[in-house]
């Protein structure tokens, strides 16, 4: 057995700038494979968390007749009591934070400009509102005795030509489904880093949101928090009751989890295309070798090598290739990952719209993944080591002799 | 003791439609310690006989017997067997693995036969003194001549002690000088350890060295002498 190893190394060391390349291809795959999941896990972590802190929560609690879809302000239809229901949910161990939310659909109007907006009114003080404090470019944050002032997005304030302090209409909805306009000041411009999000949610005081929709005393849903994601349906179950439905992250973003599904399931391909090239380098380089070979291997065969002898030296050069191609592999994947994931990698151009993925993403490779990917290059390279051979395993000694005369 | 007996064997090669028929029917026994030349133009069938008794290959009909045992419908593996410890090969060209040096090339048929580390070493180490190759150890084949690789080819083929040796023109890509010490080492070997030699070549310098000439014309096997009846023409 080490002889073999010992002769398949030797062999390779004969063509080494064949063997190198080879193990290069190997590895730049195994790269690429390993880039790839680390940039699928940083978009879909990033995606998910922001999606949970920015939009749904880890749970909301909503009247039993709330359709998310329709926005609905009418008053049967809303929570009420908000800020006790919150109260009562906040005092759960496993909850983190819970504040009223009232969500409305709105157009602001800048001069002859217009955008529709959904309109969130918030409780300024809970501290699940950091997100947007903690993102803000200019102006100050919301009081929540302010009667005027509303915060934007970044991007809609650029779209709109608005600053911390100019003036903008915005019309919402009101209960009794009316529409009810009024002049706003901008009180701070806010950036979550997503432009998606950005564009479209404005930010007023709950009391003034509660007040321009005619919805006192009620809001939309209780945005929870929790202190640990695992908790979710068992924080659910505390809070069910009969006036009230919960619902839970992975409910609220259906539509993400199944897109990081499809996403998984498109990366299987791509990985399958990139280790099918891999292979058929290594292929390519092997069946070489067995051709250049050929006499060789018929005096092996002749000193009475046995033909799966043949075959093991063999399989034991691809796995050569295979330890030298994933060394390098696992190296360039790491200076590269490493690099990503503190410098990231810019999307904000190619402007991806209804997910909330950050414009820079962060790669973010998981031990399972870096462990499955450096197992299934192995694989694959074995097995693509297998049909060279057993080419040079079948070769008939005679023929295999006359081949170098 | 009969080493390898032929019976009436034939070997048809088929390319295409068109078949060669390099051996129409030949029978022949060799004795233990012969030193035996099959000499002949090329075409008469002088390889092939040899890859017959070598178990390289199967006769197209007719019977193989080494070492009284029917050789001739063994499979590949069997084969493979046979050849291990009891054949030993010499090629006409200086068939070394390239990438081994010479005392690792003179050890692989021991590798292959389990011999201990310690078997090999000192088995090894004789036959390199055998072959007067000892400070050649560490070269690899290309870093020898060819009288040398021939004489590390001579010395693989020794390594298992195996009852018969086969060498295809083994002269054929050396020079005088070289030819000469390669044929003296065969014969010097197979005086001091009684292996028999069959060896084929259509080199007067190295028929004289053989005791028994068996002409082969045609794939027909035209006469069988011993040495003092053969007139060389040289």
């Amino acid at each position: 057995m080490l002889q073999l190893i010992k002769m398949a190394y030797r062999d390779l060391g004969r063509n080494r700038r064949r063997s190198f390349f080879s193990s290069l291809a190997l590895g730049m795959g195994l790269a690429l494979l390993l880039l790839m999941a680390a940039f699928i896990q940083g978009e879909m972590g990033s995606a998910m968390d922001k999606t949970i802190e920015l939009q749904s929560g880890h749970l909301q609690v909503q009247s039993k007749n709330y359709e998310e879809t329709k926005t609905s302000l009418k008053w049967e239809d809303l929570v009420e009591n908000p800020d006790q229901v919150a109260s009562q949910i906040a005092s759960l161990a496993p909850v983190s934070v819970a504040t009223p939310r009232l969500f409305a659909s709105g157009i602001v109007s800048v001069r002859d400009e217009t955008a529709g907006v959904k309109v969130i009114g918030i409780d300024p003080l809970s501290s699940a509102n950091d997100p947007f404090r903690k993102g803000l470019v200019s102006g100050q944050f919301l009081s929540p005795d302010d009667r005027e002032g509303i915060l934007i997005g970044l991007s809609l304030a650029d779209k709109l030509g608005l600053d911390a302090g100019s003036q903008l209409n915005l019309s919402v909805n009101t209960s009794n489904g009316d529409v009810n306009e009024q002049a706003f000041t901008v009180r701070g411009i806010y950036t979550t880093e997503t432009n998606a999000f950005d564009n479209f949610y404005v930010f007023v005081p709950l009391a003034k949101a509660q007040a321009l929709t005619q919805t006192e005393n009620h809001a939309s849903a209780i945005f929870v928090m929790l202190k640990n994601i695992d908790q979710t349906d068992s924080v659910a179950a505390a809070v069910q009751s009969s006036s009230y439905k919960v619902l839970t992250w992975t409910e609220m973003n259906e539509f993400l989890v199944q897109y990081e599904n499809f996403a998984n399931s498109y990366m299987v391909i791509l990985y399958l295309i990139v280790l099918g090239i891999t292979a058929t380098v290594i292929v390519n380089t092997l069946v070489m070798s067995v051709f250049e070979r050929t006499r060789e291997i018929g005096i092996l065969s002749a000193i009475g090598m046995k033909s799966r002898t043949i075959m093991g030296m063999f399989l034991a050069e691809s796995s050569l290739l295979a330890v030298g191609g994933i060394l390098m592999g696992l190296v360039l994947g790491s200076i590269v990952i490493a690099f990503l994931s503190k410098y990231g990698f810019n999307i904000e151009s190619i402007g991806v719209t209804g997910l909330l993925i950050s414009n820079v993403i962060y790669t973010e490779l998981t031990l399972q993944d870096a462990i499955t990917l450096t197992l299934l290059a192995f694989v694959v390279t074995l097995v693509a080591g297998i049909y060279p051979a057993v080419l040079a395993a079948r070769m008939e000694p005679v023929e295999a002799l006359r081949a170098g005369q | 003791m009969e080493v390898t007996k032929i019976e009436n064997v034939t070997r048809t090669f088929k390319t295409g439609k068109m078949e060669t028929h390099a051996l129409r029917g030949v029978s022949l026994s060799i004795e233990s310690g012969e030193f035996t030349a099959l000499v002949g133009p090329s075409g008469s069938g002088k390889t092939t006989l040899l890859q017959l008794i070598g178990c390289l290959d199967q006769p197209t009909s007719g019977h193989v017997y080494v070492n009284g045992k029917d050789v001739s419908k063994l499979n590949r593996n069997q084969r493979a067997d046979m050849r291990r410890g009891t054949i030993g090969f010499i090629f006409q060209f200086f068939a070394l693995i390239p990438t081994l040096t010479a005392y690792e090339n003179i050890e692989m048929p021991l590798l292959l036969n389990g011999y201990s580390a310690s078997e090999r070493r000192e088995r090894v180490t004789e036959l390199l003194k055998a072959v007067d190759l000892a400070d050649r150890a560490n070269h690899r084949p290309d870093q020898l001549s060819g009288g040398e690789q021939q004489r590390v080819a001579i010395a693989r083929a020794l390594a298992t002690k195996p009852t018969l040796i086969l060498a295809d023109e083994p002269t054929a890509n050396l020079d005088t000088p070289n030819g000469k010490q390669v044929m003296e080492t065969m014969t010097r070997l197979n005086q001091e350890t009684g292996v028999t030699f069959v060896f084929a070549t259509h080199d007067p310098r190295v028929i004289q060295y053989a005791r028994r000439v068996v002409t082969l014309r045609d794939g027909v096997v035209v006469e069988n002498s011993e040495a003092e009846e053969i007139s060389l023409g040289v």
